[in-house]
């Protein structure tokens, strides 16, 4: 059978690291921050817990150090959008690049490796209940994020900033500090999502190794309207075609066809869910 | 002296400058002589044995620079041009391989189909967002990956050289090349790419489309008001970007080593490094031409960089990245500082 209980194993395992950082996506959505920075932030968590791990021997602390990397990485945003007012396009396209550019600096002159770092004694994630530590923390932020953003009084002024930032302002709120505060928590979580790729899916670095799934985390902000639950769908769609694309290849598609099956089936969502928006906003009696 | 202040008060110098700084920095923290290494990257690109690569570096540059600049005039971002290009590079090599005309027809014919095919690929991207309402940011990026993927699968299975081990199409017939100059390697391509900045510039200078085009960038509620139909113009600008990205892969197939290698028009990003180079210039048609040139000598100087001193050339992209973080937040912070010291005497 083609869709069974280890295809769903495998989609839930997939969608890990695109869940976290679709997550530090929403949040900052949320808060009138435009993030398109998730991808330069998840290859910076990837790049640092792999260096952690392997010099500390804790892939523990390679996770700690994975979400305070991403998270001083991540200031780049919130200086240069909130405090400077900078584009946010451009400069979350600018940390993307200065990350890709960075970690193969890094992987030069700390491992002396070209391409990929990859060593049997480098301690990777242990499995729980078959899957990563960190899917949990992942589940979990779904529940919290979702609980802070419609009844904690954070939440609700996280959104009040994003939604009206002169009227939170009036009230008190400082619109700069919440922002300050979404990023730095897409920071962290970007930095999880990066651990997850690096030392929960595989156990090595390699050059540009997020590949687009923070591209497609962004995605998934979009079509899960940066609602938690929303996001949580979106993922899991990506991770049902990035499973079954696995499953095609083991059944003789050729490797090219499943690997753009992600970015198909998340561009088809998109025009599905924009289309019927559209159908439903446009005013009644227009012609079609 | 007020004209110095002034020069490097402008974020572009300022960022350039902060780059400069920081980079060397990191060599400092690696060990490394700054000055040795920036010699290194001056000499090795600029130097007898570097300027060749440099120029054909900079004809894949600056055309993807191009690409990207002419929709970000208009406030639109394409980043897409990795699928373009790839898409571009395959009409090429299949036109070149499979029509049976005399060679000069042939180039022609593979450079017209390149452009066309990149155009189209480009169009799909617009009409995503005219139609559907996806942004072009994404769409124009999530379409790059099937078309990469698309374009890999021909050179590994039905379009691949019987026998050989490398995913790639057989090599071009005969003739079927852009003419280079002398025993370098730039070709016509570099002309072919000169001269479409040059219509960039006439446009974006003389013609009422170019002003159209500024004036969507600069405020696209005033320029819909003023009559602009902005669906209209996406397309247009968005088929004349995926053009320039399909003329790109062209020039690159049918240059060394004339034909289509998986991997070889995209390995190198050209598309961030011309992303890059159009920010830096703010898309100004100028502007994109130094600063393509500017990226395309620290990316072939970066190379004899990692030769004598052994600092990884991967630091030249971080250079590039941080002079845009530095520009992309409007860094004038130097200008803060000014003001802000005139204001506190004044005040006193």
């Amino acid at each position: 059978m083609f869709f069974d209980s280890d295809l769903l194993m495998s989609a839930l395992r997939a969608l890990t690291p695109i869940l976290l950082a679709a997550l530090g996506g929403a949040i900052c959505e949320r808060a009138g921050v435009f993030n398109i920075g998730l991808e330069g932030m998840m290859l910076m968590g990837c790049f640092t817990s792999v260096a952690t791990s392997w010099f500390t021997g804790s892939p523990w602390l390679g996770v700690l150090a994975a979400a305070l990397a991403a998270a001083a990485y991540s200031l780049i945003l919130a200086v240069g959008a909130v405090t400077l007012r900078g584009d946010a396009v451009v400069l979350g396209v600018a940390m993307n690049l200065l990350a890709v550019g960075l970690t193969s600096f890094l992987l030069r002159t700390v491992f002396g490796v070209q391409g990929t770092f990859d060593d049997p004694s480098l301690a990777g994630l242990p499995l729980v209940g078959g899957f990563s530590p960190l899917a949990y923390v992942a589940w979990a932020a779904v529940g919290v994020a979702a609980l802070m953003l419609s009844r904690h009084v954070w939440g609700l002024r996280l959104r009040g900033v994003g939604e009206a930032p002169e009227a939170a302002a009036t009230l008190g709120v400082s619109p700069a500090k919440y922002q300050y505060a979404a990023v730095l928590v897409s920071g962290v979580l970007c930095g999880l999502a990066g651990a997850q790729l690096a030392l929960g899916n595989v156990t090595l670095f390699s050059e540009n190794m997020t590949a687009g799934r923070g591209w497609i985390a962004v995605v998934a902000v979009m079509l899960g309207r940066a609602l938690p639950l929303g996001v949580l769908l979106a993922a899991l769609l990506f991770g049902l075609a990035e499973a079954a694309g696995f499953r095609l290849q083991g059944l003789g598609l050729p490797q090219q066809a499943t690997d753009a099956a992600p970015y198909v089936v998340t561009l088809g969502a998109l025009f599905l869910t924009t289309a019927r928006r559209r159908r439903r906003t446009r005013p009644a009696g227009a012609a079609s | 002296m007020t004209r110095i202040a002034g020069a490097l008060r402008s974020p572009v110098a300022f960022s350039v400058l902060a780059g400069v700084v920081i980079g060397a920095l990191f060599l400092v923290g690696t060990g490394a002589d700054p000055f040795a290494a920036y010699g290194a990257v001056l000499s090795g690109s600029l130097g007898a044995d570097g300027i060749g690569s440099t120029l054909s570096t900079t004809t894949s540059v600056l055309g993807l620079a191009l690409a990207l600049a002419i929709p970000l005039r208009a406030g639109l971002i394409n980043l897409g041009g990795d699928g373009q290009m790839v898409l571009g590079g395959m009409a090429a090599a299949v036109t070149g391989l499979y029509v049976p005309l005399p060679a000069p027809l042939a180039v022609v014919l593979a450079l017209l189909a390149g452009m066309a095919a990149g155009a189209g690929y480009a169009a799909l991207a617009a009409l995503c967002e005219n139609r559907f309402g996806v942004p072009l940011l994404v769409s124009s990026l999530l379409l790059s990956y099937p078309a990469s993927s698309l374009a890999s699968y021909l050179a590994r299975y039905p379009l691949k050289e019987p026998g050989s081990s490398l995913p790639q199409t057989r090599q071009l017939p005969d003739g079927v090349a852009l003419p280079a100059f002398g025993s370098s390697t730039v070709t016509a391509g570099l002309l072919l790419v000169v001269l479409a900045a040059a219509a960039y510039w006439f446009t974006d200078k003389r013609t009422a489309i170019g002003y159209e085009i500024r004036m969507t960038g600069l405020n696209s509620r005033f320029a819909a008001y003023a009559g602009v139909e902005r669906k209209g113009l996406t397309l247009r600008l968005m088929a004349t970007s995926g053009a320039l990205a399909g003329l790109v892969g062209a020039i690159g197939v049918l240059s060394f080593p004339y034909r289509f290698l998986d991997g070889a028009l995209t390995a190198p990003g050209y598309t961030w490094t011309g992303l890059t180079a159009a920010l830096l210039a703010g898309a100004a048609p100028l502007g994109t031409v130094l600063a393509s040139f500017f990226f395309a000598m620290l990316q072939v100087g970066g190379l004899s960089m990692e030769r004598t001193t052994e600092v990884p050339r991967e630091l030249t992209q971080v250079l590039q990245a941080i002079v845009i973080v530095f520009l992309a937040a409007r860094l004038s912070l130097p200008r803060r500082w000014f003001r802000r010291s005139r204001q506190q005497r004044e005040a006193v």
